[in-house]
């Protein structure tokens, strides 16, 4: 089988190349590792992308800056950032909407209970996995090839130029069946590595057993290997990725967004000795939510649990799963596995400290300690109205950073410095470039749709020359 | 049992609410933590069945949630007529609610009416009828006043009570001027039918309009054959003129109209019925079938004696019409001719609630809403 581009994955950035490879009059292909059901890695988890705009449109409801979308990528990165593709990006992230509108995805305004994200983020209407069934749809109609349960085994490039690629796709008998597929260009978006809990614990150490994967277990950076073995530049530590605190009880893989728990402010936080570790009220949850992956990942057993009682309950987003429920701390402790006496000496210590002060949970309001280690600065509240609530907190896994390395044109950058003239990456597999560490919501689908975009033109431009 | 499985599913879209847009259901479903009967039961009539949700559905099936509203929404829809079914007695014909039934209810009135003419004026059953009263001679105008006058206002006393009953379930609310409009104009344009926008997904990912097309074909077919009835009586009563009329009059105009929309609906929507995604369609897939079947039969053999009501076949025509039309009448409130009263009351629920919730002259709530974490 031959085609002008061949597309490693089935998500945002592959639809996003595949269409404008096609547009570039290009023959695409395809090849989705997961099966229909399950297409389009962490896309289908997604519910939105960070665009930076000049005026609002109705339903973005100011303008967002590219300096300000610049300063808030800094802050999270801490400059760990290739500044030039990080200023492409969101330049042209100004794109992406109307791209996105032109190739079938509606947009709506920012879900219940996410205003703080109306004027930043462009909210996909019916989420992700909507978007992604438009962008689909657009795909075929152009009639770009897609085969399913179709995953790269195998790379042929000679002195950084792609040839070819071995993929498997159905079964021959017991084993699976493999095809050669020539191309004159190849895209790689086939998603990070957070499903391959053997990677992740080459860089985490045994800690990483006990991660949860927030998103596709299709996304075990195999193809990510492949181009490592054959020369290609990688950029990105290996343990940095986008981690936040989920409920303990989601299942290991896949449960997006639904585990997570909104209740940290509202409580406190202990680890496995029952004893606190972190300030629960530095901030707001939204600008806090992604640094409580990692904290949790640096306690005995990776594990958390809030605790929180009757006056906290209906202050935060409802839960997937039910709390565990006491009418004393004591029972409380010991359904949750924790040392009963401990855990009571804990929250005293905490109650006793606890300034009274005016509640408000919408500012950052007067409810905080004195003289407690570590000190929570907001909210603050003696722990006392029965009935007691805990949820276990894991690490949760969305993406990992480490990726290789690109260009402008999106074309991956080789061990020795020279650039691949037929070999492109987009999405996960190359958000190192610009995350670094840290997360901004809604970048990763922005990262995806304009390196997607820019992969596919030039790929197709490659081809027609 | 299906009342469960809609409040296990609504808690996992109550942590997500990625579908917040494509319709009712979710920001109703919003205003709540936890689900009663009553709210599901609420919710459930508020699904116009689009099948958006399960496609955009990150935990849809084969994902270990198994989440598909439209289904459990459809299952638990089909059960609330039932269980608020006034008289008690009478639940059980949802359950058989099947075309058999319907037919042999039609074929069993039309036999009964051309036998008792018959009897009583054998000459009449086979005389072509265009002149005034023609139709009379069959059967006599009162008797058929009473018939299915009887009939129909039995059936009205039955829905009324049954939708009542539904209405308190979910907690008392008063009915408005501002949300009984709302809810006109929201079942009159189907505008939740439309996944958000994009339309219907009926078969496939892929949306269409098709099915909103062909249930206002046959609504509004059905309107205009209401209307058609009505004006007839205005001319009997105050005109008095009797039918049958001649085609340029609005009885007949709003007739034909009616009959063909009443056609081309059913059996498109039998058709996308059919075509549905396995995985859609409810447990009961016989449901909704004797509807369609009867709403068809009466577009159809209206449409049959109009055409044919100058040849000797009248009487026979008439007698099937009628036995249609009172099979139509005594089927109405124990079968899926209600999901329209119980959606419209759902409808009028949700736009109370919205309102209240977020409407201009009332005061916004107290504390803004919970915030949820950006991704």
């Amino acid at each position: 089988m031959t085609y002008d581009v061949l597309i490693a994955g089935g998500g945002n950035a592959a639809l996003c190349a595949a269409i404008s490879a096609a547009k570039g009059g290009a023959s695409v292909c395809i090849v989705e590792a997961a099966p229909k059901a399950w297409r389009g890695g962490n896309t289908r988890h997604t519910r939105n992308c960070r665009l930076a705009h000049d005026e609002g449109n109705g339903i973005l409801t100011g303008p967002y800056p590219v300096e300000e979308y610049m300063e808030d990528l800094m802050r999270v990165t801490k400059g760990v950032t290739d500044e030039e593709l990080a200023a492409l990006t969101l330049e042209r992230s100004k794109e992406v909407w109307d791209f996105l509108a032109e190739n079938g995805v509606h947009f709506q305004p920012s879900l219940g209970g996410t205003l703080s994200l109306g004027r930043t983020n462009a909210f996909f209407m019916g989420g992700g996995r909507s978007m992604l069934n438009a962008l689909y749809r657009t795909a075929e109609d152009l009639g770009v090839v897609v085969y399913y349960d179709a995953a790269v085994t195998g790379l042929e490039i000679e002195d950084g130029f792609f040839l070819a690629a071995d993929v498997t796709h159905g079964w021959d008998g017991d084993s699976p069946k493999a095809d050669r597929i020539e191309a004159r260009a190849f895209v790689a978006a086939a998603g990070g590595f957070e499903a391959n809990i053997e990677w992740l614990t080459e860089a985490w150490g045994p800690a990483a057993q006990n991660f949860l994967i927030r998103g596709t277990p299709y996304n075990t950076g195999g193809l990510l290997r492949l181009l490592m073995d054959a020369g290609v530049q990688t950029t990105g530590e290996p343990d940095q990725c986008h981690a936040v605190a989920v409920d303990g009880r989601a299942p290991k893989f896949d449960g997006g967004i639904v585990t997570r728990l909104d209740c940290v402010p509202f409580g406190v936080v202990l680890n496995a000795d029952a004893k606190r570790f972190y300030d629960e009220g530095e901030d707001f949850w939204p600008k806090r939510y992604a640094i409580w992956g990692r904290l949790v990942a640096a306690q005995p057993d990776q594990v958390g649990h809030v605790i929180i009682d009757a006056k906290s309950f209906d202050l935060f987003m409802p839960s997937v799963f039910p709390p565990e429920t006491a009418n004393t701390l004591e029972e409380l402790a010991t359904k949750i596995g924790l040392d009963p006496e401990q855990m009571r000496q804990t929250v005293d210590t905490f109650n006793a400290a606890c300034v009274p002060g005016a509640f408000d949970h919408t500012v950052h309001d007067e409810c905080h300690t004195e003289g407690l280690e570590p000190p929570k600065s907001h909210w603050a509240r003696p722990i006392s109205e029965p009935p007691f609530y805990a949820y276990t907190l894991r690490p949760g896994i969305t993406f990992t950073y480490m990726g290789v390395k690109v260009n402008r044109d999106a074309r991956v950058v080789m061990e020795n410095g020279t650039v691949s003239p037929n070999l492109f990456a987009a999405g996960e597999i190359m958000a190192g470039n610009i995350l670094g560490q840290g997360y901004l919501a809604g970048i990763g689908m922005t990262i995806g749709s304009v390196f997607g975009r820019i992969a596919g033109t030039e790929a197709a431009r490659h081809v027609r020359n | 049992m299906n009342r469960e499985e809609v409040a296990r599913q609504m808690a996992v879209c109550n942590a997500c609410r990625y579908c917040e847009g494509l319709c009712a259901v979710f920001p109703a479903m919003e205003l709540r933590r936890t689900f009663a009967a009553g709210d599901v039961d609420y919710l459930s009539n508020l699904c116009h069945n689009c099948g958006a949700c399960y496609h955009d559905c990150q935990y849809a099936p084969p994902h270990e949630f198994a989440i598909n509203v439209p289904k459990a929404m459809a299952d638990l829809r089909e059960d609330t007529y039932a269980t608020y079914a006034w008289p008690a007695a009478a639940q059980h014909l949802f359950q058989r609610n099947g075309f058999v039934i319907a037919l042999s209810l039609v074929l069993a009135v039309a036999a009964f009416i051309a036998g008792f003419v018959a009897v009583s004026d054998p000459a009449a059953l086979f005389a072509s009828g265009t002149e005034a009263g023609a139709f009379y001679r069959v059967m006599p105008h009162n008797m058929m006043v009473v018939i299915f006058g009887g009939a129909f206002l039995f059936a009205i006393l039955s829905i009324a009570i049954g939708v009542t009953r539904f209405w308190r379930a979910a907690g008392p609310m008063p009915v408005t001027l501002r949300s009984l409009w709302r809810a006109a104009k929201d079942a009159g344009k189907l505008r939740y039918l439309d996944g958000g926008g994009m339309g219907c997904m009926n078969e496939n990912e892929h949306p269409n309009d098709k099915r909103r097309l062909y249930h206002h074909l046959t609504f509004y077919g059905f309107l205009l054959c209401f209307a058609s009835t009505s004006t007839g009586t205005l001319f009997h009563y105050v005109l008095d003129w009797q039918a049958p009329y001649p085609w340029w009059t609005p009885v007949k105009i709003f007739g034909v109209l009616g009959g063909i929309g009443l056609v081309a609906g059913p059996i498109g929507l039998m058709i996308e019925k059919r075509n549905r995604l396995q995985v859609l369609k409810s447990e009961d897939q016989g449901f909704g079938a004797a509807f369609l079947w009867i709403l068809l039969l009466l577009g159809l053999s209206g449409l049959v004696l109009t055409a044919f009501r100058a040849t000797p076949a009248m009487g026979l025509l008439l007698a099937l019409h009628l036995g249609v039309v009172f099979a139509f009448f005594v089927t109405m409130p124990y079968g899926k001719f209600v999901h329209g009263i119980y959606r419209f009351a759902a409808l009028m629920r949700h736009a109370h609630e919205q309102f209240a919730e977020h409407g201009e002259q009332v005061p916004p709530p107290k504390q803004p809403l919970p915030r949820q974490p950006a991704e």
